[in-house]
């Protein structure tokens, strides 16, 4: 079988580009309601489009849900994303890759900046709990790990990098409105810049269900992680960046 | 011991008191020292209100300019009517306003001036507690009116725009639509302000700022909602951070009905100071009890950070310890609102069965407290259907072991603030479950020596131990280790610790001697 190059949605036939969605309009419910549904999938390629629900709430909400055929295609080929670029690598691989070539424990410190209080993303990444059955950062043997928790300051995060002679700074951002967690990103990428000469500069890496992670040039950072990333994901990362690319360079 | 577990009173006499020895050197902490914040308080009940042109409150530039002329170990109150009197000032906003432009200077009083300060002291105070006197029967006069809901578990829903204009129609809604307490999450970081907002505000993050307006207008619109709904719909808001003994008498003087209290929730995930925390929470405890408010506590968050088979019992731990701090702080067992959580992983066997044996456990314990069930969070991924399963399971927990207050789940949990849809299917899915299943509590018996009655005994074998390790050491220590929910947080370090000082011999606290003197 030739590997397709372009796809449509699927329902339960080749072909059938079947999608459901489901939204609210701000009208009662009545005729008029179903039809503005069905017009706003018809504008969403959804055509035909099967208004399949249909429930008032409260005095002039409506929420509909509608089943139907899109007629956008997919090309994969021109599908854009961030690859992961290194190997993965086991907790053993880690710490024998560390231990052989750095010689020395790798210094990872950890934060959650700005007013946001969810610690759930940086502490799945360092927490020996870790997330899904994968054990977090500190069970790493010859990783050294400083978690510095919830509502730290840049000036405080550069601090405890330096006197943790920090290999890599991971900063996490779960909760965030109005773009708060690019402007602590670029804040934080700025301060580390500002503080420290560019060999001497831990390496940046944030992550959080919000970032693109298409945007570290634009942030400041070296790696952004989104949604799903996993402690080995970020450990293998950090031997690939710090170690394994390093050495390719020098 | 009667109930459906068959747990072993001796055993649940023990726990008991092993809170009780493990609580008591905290509480002595407790009655020696104060804190800004509780001396704030103090003056929000003798009548200082309103903000510099800053946003500063007055009750902060006073008690500021005492410290600095003084020290806190004292109290305020006293070197504040002091002053009042020299002054001869008759408000005492007025004076918080000269004391900020340097026109004032406190001094400890000795002899008759002091017996004269603190004998106004208590009178302006008295007169701050008789209004939340007024305001409790004010809220038992409605609910004698309209009513309390129709169906245990209480359904308790989420509003949090920032913006309290948006949040009044979205919580007249969210009544309507079934809802019977309304909780106004605060924006992120009020906890760590060591000021309380002032006025009406429209801008917050992921939540709205707490303040005195804030809660006034909410209440209102609530008042609004019970007289068309003919049922009384409380509202609830938090006593936390380092401004918990401000928030609980501001809930008490605005008619506030629930608040969330727990206490060593700040210290643990807001990495606030114990000591700063312990004391705060006394105060605050001790205006909620006079205020007849219904606090909640916090031991579903221990779960999202530690795992909920493995943890069980520190919730359990905690839970006793919350019973422990609010009994000596004055409140009645219909006042605690003790937290537990659905967060066992869904992928482990058995993890309903799980959480019915938790669940139960926590029913039984504390058989006359009305106990808040908080849904999973923890497993709430993007799939939002399997979530919606999730919570149709949480809810169906919730109404098979009589809990109290239910907080509803909603299945995007982990990808947005609510929508109004996400809230409406919410909804239907309590009214469902509830609907459908909501006598079955009464045929539930776990089979005698089953799976359910075995894990409820083992979790309470393990807490017991726990309590038994703690008492060996003393609370403070046990936090400094880890103990609860893996943050590990020494007495010496945290936020807030600057504001909290020793009893000087001459300590003066006309709410604690008023407040103290009802019990």
């Amino acid at each position: 079988m030739t590997e397709k190059k372009i796809v449509r949605p699927y329902g339960d036939t080749t072909g059938d580009g079947m999608v459901q969605v489901s939204f609210t309009l701000p009208v009662p419910h009545d005729k008029r309601a179903e039809g503005a549904a069905v017009q706003l999938a018809n504008k969403m390629g959804i055509d035909p489009a099967m208004l399949v629900h249909a429930k008032q709430m409260g005095d002039g909400f409506t929420f509909f849900v509608v089943y139907g055929r899109v007629n956008h295609l997919v090309d994969l080929d021109k599908v854009q994303v961030v690859e992961r670029d290194f190997p993965l690598l086991s907790a053993k691989e880690v710490n024998t890759a560390v231990k052989q070539r750095m010689r020395r424990k790798l210094s990872v410190v950890g934060a959650c900046i700005g007013t946001d209080a969810h610690t759930v993303g940086i502490d799945a990444i360092l927490n020996v709990k870790g997330i899904a059955g994968e054990k977090g950062l500190e069970y790493y043997r010859e990783l050294k790990v400083t978690n510095l928790g919830a509502q730290v300051s840049v000036p405080e995060l550069v601090e405890a990098a330096r006197r943790e002679k920090a290999d890599a700074v991971l900063v996490s951002q779960v909760v965030t409105q109005r773009d708060a967690h690019l402007h602590n990103t670029r804040e934080m990428s700025a301060a580390f810049r500002e503080a420290m000469p560019a060999g001497k500069r831990p390496l940046l890496i944030v992550g959080g269900p919000r970032f693109d992670e298409t945007m570290t040039g634009e942030l400041g950072v070296d790696r952004i992680f989104g949604r799903g990333t996993t402690p080995g994901e970020v450990a293998s990362y950090l031997v690939h960046a710090l170690i394994t690319e390093k050495k390719a360079r020098a | 011991m009667t109930g459906k577990l068959g747990l072993d009173p001796a055993l649940v006499a023990r726990a008991r008191e092993l809170a009780r020895r493990a609580g008591q050197p905290v509480v002595d902490l407790a009655r020696s020292h104060t804190t800004v914040s509780v001396e704030r308080a103090v003056l929000r009940l003798a009548g200082v209100t309103g903000a510099d042109p800053d946003g500063i409150p007055w009750v902060n530039r006073l008690v500021d300019a005492v410290v600095a002329d003084v020290g806190l170990g004292h109290g305020v109150a006293a070197p504040v009517f002091d002053a009042l009197a020299r002054e001869q000032i008759a408000d005492v906003t007025l004076l918080a306003q000269k004391a900020a432009a340097g026109s004032v200077r406190f001094t400890q009083p000795t002899g008759k001036a002091a017996t004269a300060a603190r004998k106004a002291a208590r009178r302006a105070v008295a007169a701050g507690v008789r209004q939340i006197d007024r305001r409790r029967a004010e809220r038992d006069r409605l609910v004698k009116r309209f009513g309390d809901p129709k169906q245990r578990p209480w359904i308790y829903l989420i509003v949090a725009t920032g913006d309290i204009y948006e949040d009044i129609p979205q919580a007249q809604a969210a009544a309507r639509a079934g809802a019977d307490i309304i909780a106004v999450i605060r924006s992120t970081g009020q906890s760590l302000l060591d000021y309380v907002p002032e006025g009406a505000t429209r801008e917050g993050f992921a939540g709205t700022y707490a303040t005195q307006e804030n809660f006034r207008l909410m209440r209102a619109a609530l008042d609004e909602s019970s007289r068309e709904l003919g049922r009384y719909v409380r509202l609830t808001n938090y006593a936390s951070g380092l401004c918990m003994p401000e928030m609980a008498t501001l809930a008490g003087l605005e008619r506030l009905d629930m608040m969330l209290n727990d206490s060593m929730y700040g210290i643990l995930f807001r990495d606030i100071n114990p000591i700063r925390t312990f004391v705060d929470q006394r105060f605050s405890r001790q205006v909620h009890a006079r205020a007849g408010i219904i606090i909640n506590t916090g031991e579903d968050n221990y779960l999202t950070t530690a795992d909920a088979v493995d943890e069980a019992h520190t919730v359990t731990v905690s839970q006793l310890l919350n019973e422990y701090f609010a009994h000596e702080a004055g409140l009645a067992d219909w006042q605690l609102g003790l937290g537990h959580a659905f967060e066992i992983n869904p992928d482990l066997p058995e993890s309903f069965r799980l959480e019915l044996a938790h669940a139960l456990l926590a029913r039984e314990l504390f058989p006359d407290a009305p106990l808040k069930w908080m849904p999973p969070t923890k497993h709430m991924t993007g799939d939002v259907f399997r979530g919606n399963l999730l919570d149709g399971f949480f809810n169906l927990v919730g109404t098979m072991t009589g809990q109290g207050i239910l907080l509803v789940g909603m299945m995007t949990e982990a990808v947005v603030t609510p929508w109004l849809s996400d809230r409406d299917i919410a909804l239907q899915n309590v009214r469902y479950v509830l609907g459908a299943a909501g006598g079955l509590h009464e045929d539930f018996v776990p089979a005698p020596g089953g799976f359910i009655q075995q894990r409820a005994h083992r979790v309470l074998g393990e807490a017991v131990d726990l309590l038994e390790r703690i008492g060996d050491q003393s609370l403070l220590t046990a936090i400094a280790e880890g103990t609860f929910g893996i943050m590990k947080r020494p007495a010496d370090r945290g936020k807030g610790l600057d504001g909290v000082a020793k009893h000087e011999a001459d300590y003066y606290n006309p709410a604690t001697d008023v407040l103290e003197q009802a019990a």
